[in-house]
């Protein structure tokens, strides 16, 4: 009887959770396309919103696609190294303002980054004109401002992990006479990937979805990631029209976190937490 | 630091000697050397060009430190910590200074230059055509990379080359029935679209001459005119039409005897200028104190309600005896693994009036995002939509860790269920969650996303279009400072230092709290 209420509270909840993406898949495979005729439930089976989607002309969808990947892949990568290889500093050494930095860092992480986004325009406004390259409209210049708001959301984390991996297995490579960059290679990393995997997903999820720096960066159609091209294909009047279009857009960019999402399902529960009592 | 191990030790698997200079060692000096080559070479000429010493100082500064500690075997620890640091000091902790010193200035559209600029920008502006001065046939031309006026005068038919530093005679052109200047040397004569495409600069170029300057009206003509307003060292004012304009170095402003001013500002330090507007004048402060309470109770509105529902599924499926968990699990967290900023605007369509799923479903016609009330119920659904499977992840997670017997003791030492849960579950619970939920509050204080990509900070009342139902101050700032209101940037500054001083006392005093909380179930 008490277990019959357990499961109608949790049907309940899943039909929460379940319902708005079950109206993207309806509204992705419904033939019209617009968002006045998309029902809850699906009202016809086709693939032609999925069709125009990738033969737009207006709306490079491939290539948003490839920019947001390439710099969530990327950065998230990059950003995770940097501050395993600072965790790795604070975990396992001992150095004159080793106290002072990670306090440091502690009081840094609570300044988001994005807060700053005024001048960081600014700065970027004259970075643009010195070095193109790395200026507005480039993944790169994007790239380089996400890796600075790595080592302030990270480390702390990752040294809670490192702190758990017992010090006698790289005082025992030392004494073999590896050299602290062997220890950190080849004991260290093997023995923290599975945790690396999964801070590496949310870290990849959450640039995937990042809006607000991209989009005062990113104005050219041809370099936007999806968060800032998705949200200009329907924006102002074209909100009806290409709502098809837009929730096929929604699940092709949801097939590889929830598969990875999947996957690493039970890591993530694990990883979760354990940065949680570090933390 | 830890004693060199190399002498100490005795080799096992490697049988060359120690202390030998291995290939890795070398290639990763080369590489190193190599590197920072590379970005002196790539970084150093636009800075030269630009004659920015500082900025080379720096540079040359910073990548001689950088190949210096990555020669030597000493400073081990900064090798590992000079990487994450220096992107952190470049575009965190620089860019956040920074905003600190622009929010005690004026800067932003009309305010971006200094005051020399802005008075050469005002002077070329007011240029007006002299009486009974001669009208040229223009050409426009490109010589190098700079835009150059072939002026033909009408009378002589003598052709003039003008740039910015002045007018000079040209000789060689070869000038066409209609006036035009077909071809000439030095100079790439500009084809009519082409001309076109630089209306802009075109229109900006003044020559400068004896009684004035020449500029160009349209793209084939182009006068003698003389500046309507006049800068004047004595009185430090602009002299001409509708003035004296006398500067006010306060407000970076030209203002005249009748309280007008000149668009063309320039930037000047105003001191706690932009602080004391939000809190004092009474227009801004009033929003800004009306924004900064719902900008708190959409935080804590967002972290109660995900933890409370999170949680409550998590404990409903933390029975021996339940089945069918994995399925659960899996439709709960599709939302968290879904992209987010895409589901936010789904939901603005599922809100949306006319053809939203929300009121067709319903059988309603209610504007949702249209009134304060729904609107802010509305985004706070969906933040809970979009949160509570993290909370339900992590507090499955935490569960877990908690031992079954502390909570079968209970049972056996007579508590009810709801006794057990508040007394044993719920403060283990919160002892490892609570930072978590700290972060979470400063994530949803500053949460962008939710709100701009739903309701973009509206409905906005009549009367003031800059502050809406549902702004953050995050949504608010950025509105100020990148919005169609022009760009406040100085403005926009004062209020970001506001919240990181929010958000940093919130956390510190969450933060004190938590530990004063760990002393006690510890």
């Amino acid at each position: 009887m008490k277990l019959a209420f357990r499961h109608a509270f949790v049907l309940v909840v899943c039909a929460f959770a379940i319902f708005p993406i079950l109206f993207v898949v309806s509204a992705a495979i419904n033939p019209l396309g617009t968002l006045a005729s998309t029902e809850l439930l699906p009202t016809g089976a086709s693939f032609t919103n999925f069709g125009e989607l990738l033969t737009s002309d207006v709306y490079p969808f491939g290539r948003w696609f490839f920019n947001s990947v390439f710099i969530a892949l990327l950065s998230s990568f990059a950003s995770l190294l940097l501050s395993m290889f600072a965790a790795y500093a604070f975990s396992r050494m001992r150095f004159a303002g080793r106290r002072v930095g990670l306090l440091a860092l502690l009081l840094i992480q609570m300044f988001p980054q994005f807060l700053a986004i005024v001048t960081i325009f600014m700065i970027f406004t004259e970075v643009t004109e010195l070095y193109p390259a790395f200026g507005f409209d480039t993944v790169w210049g994007l790239m380089l401002l996400y890796l600075g708001g790595a080592l302030g959301v990270n480390t702390w984390l990752m040294k809670g992990f490192l702190d758990t991996v017992p010090k006698e297995l790289d005082e025992a490579a030392t004494v073999d006479g590896a050299t602290h960059a062997q220890v950190f290679w080849r004991i260290i990393m093997p023995l923290v990937t599975p945790i690396l995997a999964v801070t590496a997903l949310l870290a990849f999820i959450t640039t995937m979805s990042e809006f607000l720096m991209a989009n005062v960066f990113l104005r050219d159609p041809e370099s936007k990631t999806l968060a800032v091209g998705m949200y200009g294909m329907i924006a102002g009047d074209r909100r009806n029209e290409n709502f098809g279009m837009f929730a096929a857009a929604t699940l092709l960019t949801a097939i590889p976190t929830v598969s990875v999402f999947l996957w690493l399902q039970k890591y993530i529960v694990s990883g979760l937490t354990s940065g949680a009592v570090k933390g | 630091m830890t004693p060199d191990p190399r002498e100490a030790a005795e080799t096992r698997r490697a049988p060359r000697p120690r202390r030998t200079i291995t290939t890795a060692f070398v290639v990763s000096r080369i590489a190193v050397l190599a590197v920072a080559a590379a970005i002196l070479l790539y970084a150093a000429p636009p800075l030269i060009a630009t004659r920015s010493w500082i900025g080379l100082g720096v540079l040359f500064g910073a990548t001689a430190v950088i190949g210096y500690l990555y020669l030597t075997r000493r400073y081990v620890p900064a090798k590992y910590l000079i990487p994450g640091t220096v992107f952190l000091l470049a575009f965190q902790v620089f860019p956040v200074l920074y905003t600190v010193t622009t929010a005690f200035t004026n800067f932003g559209d009309g305010h971006r230059g200094d005051k020399a600029a802005a008075i050469a920008a005002i002077e070329r502006g007011s240029v007006r055509q002299a009486p009974g001065s001669p009208e040229y046939q223009l050409t426009t031309a490109m010589r190098g990379s700079d835009l150059v006026f072939l002026l033909v005068d009408p009378d002589t038919k003598q052709v003039s080359l003008g740039d910015a530093a002045g007018l000079s005679p040209l000789t060689g052109a070869e000038v066409g029935v209609t006036g035009k200047v077909l071809r000439a040397p030095g100079v790439t004569v500009l084809t009519a679209p082409e001309a076109a495409a630089r209306a802009d600069e075109i229109a900006a170029l003044a020559v400068p001459t004896d009684a004035g300057a020449i500029k160009a009206s349209g793209l084939s003509r182009a006068f003698e005119g003389r500046a309507a307003l006049a800068y004047e060292e004595g009185c430090d004012c602009l002299r001409g039409e509708g003035g004296p304009w006398r500067a006010d170095e306060s407000r970076g402003y030209f203002v005249n005897a009748a309280g007008d001013r000149l668009a063309q500002g320039w930037q000047v330090n105003v001191g706690f200028d932009n602080f004391a507007r939000v809190l004092t004048n009474p227009t801004i402060s009033g929003y800004f104190l009306g924004v900064f309470a719902w900008n708190s109770v959409f935080a804590l509105a967002s972290v109660a309600g995900t933890f409370a529902l999170g949680m409550a599924v998590a404990l409903a499926l933390h029975h021996p005896r339940m089945r069918g968990t994995k399925v659960y699990r899996i439709a709960l967290i599709l939302p968290y693994a879904m992209p987010s900023f895409a589901m936010l605007l789904v939901w603005r369509d599922m809100f949306n009036r006319d053809f939203g799923l929300i009121n067709q479903m319903l059988g309603l016609d209610v504007d949702w995002l249209g009134g304060v009330t729904t609107a802010r119920l509305a985004v706070v659904l969906v933040n809970l939509w979009l949160g509570f499977p993290y909370m339900f992840l992590v507090t499955t997670g935490a569960l877990q860790a908690i031992p079954r017997e502390l909570t079968e003791a209970a049972a056996i030492d007579g508590a009810t269920p709801w006794k057990a849960f508040r007394q044993v579950t719920l403060p283990l619970l919160l002892v490892a969650l609570t930072p978590l939920l700290i972060s979470s509050f400063a994530f949803n204080f500053n949460n962008f996303n939710a709100i701009q990509l739903t309701t973009e900070g509206g409905p906005f009342p009549a009367e003031n279009p800059q502050v809406g139902g549902t702004d953050l101050l995050i949504t608010y700032t950025f509105r100020l400072a990148f919005g169609t209101g022009g760009a406040q940037f100085g403005f926009a500054a004062a209020i970001s230092v506001f919240i990181f001083a929010i958000v940093a006392i919130v956390s510190a005093v969450a933060f004190r709290r938590t530990r004063k909380q760990e002393e006690v179930y510890a």
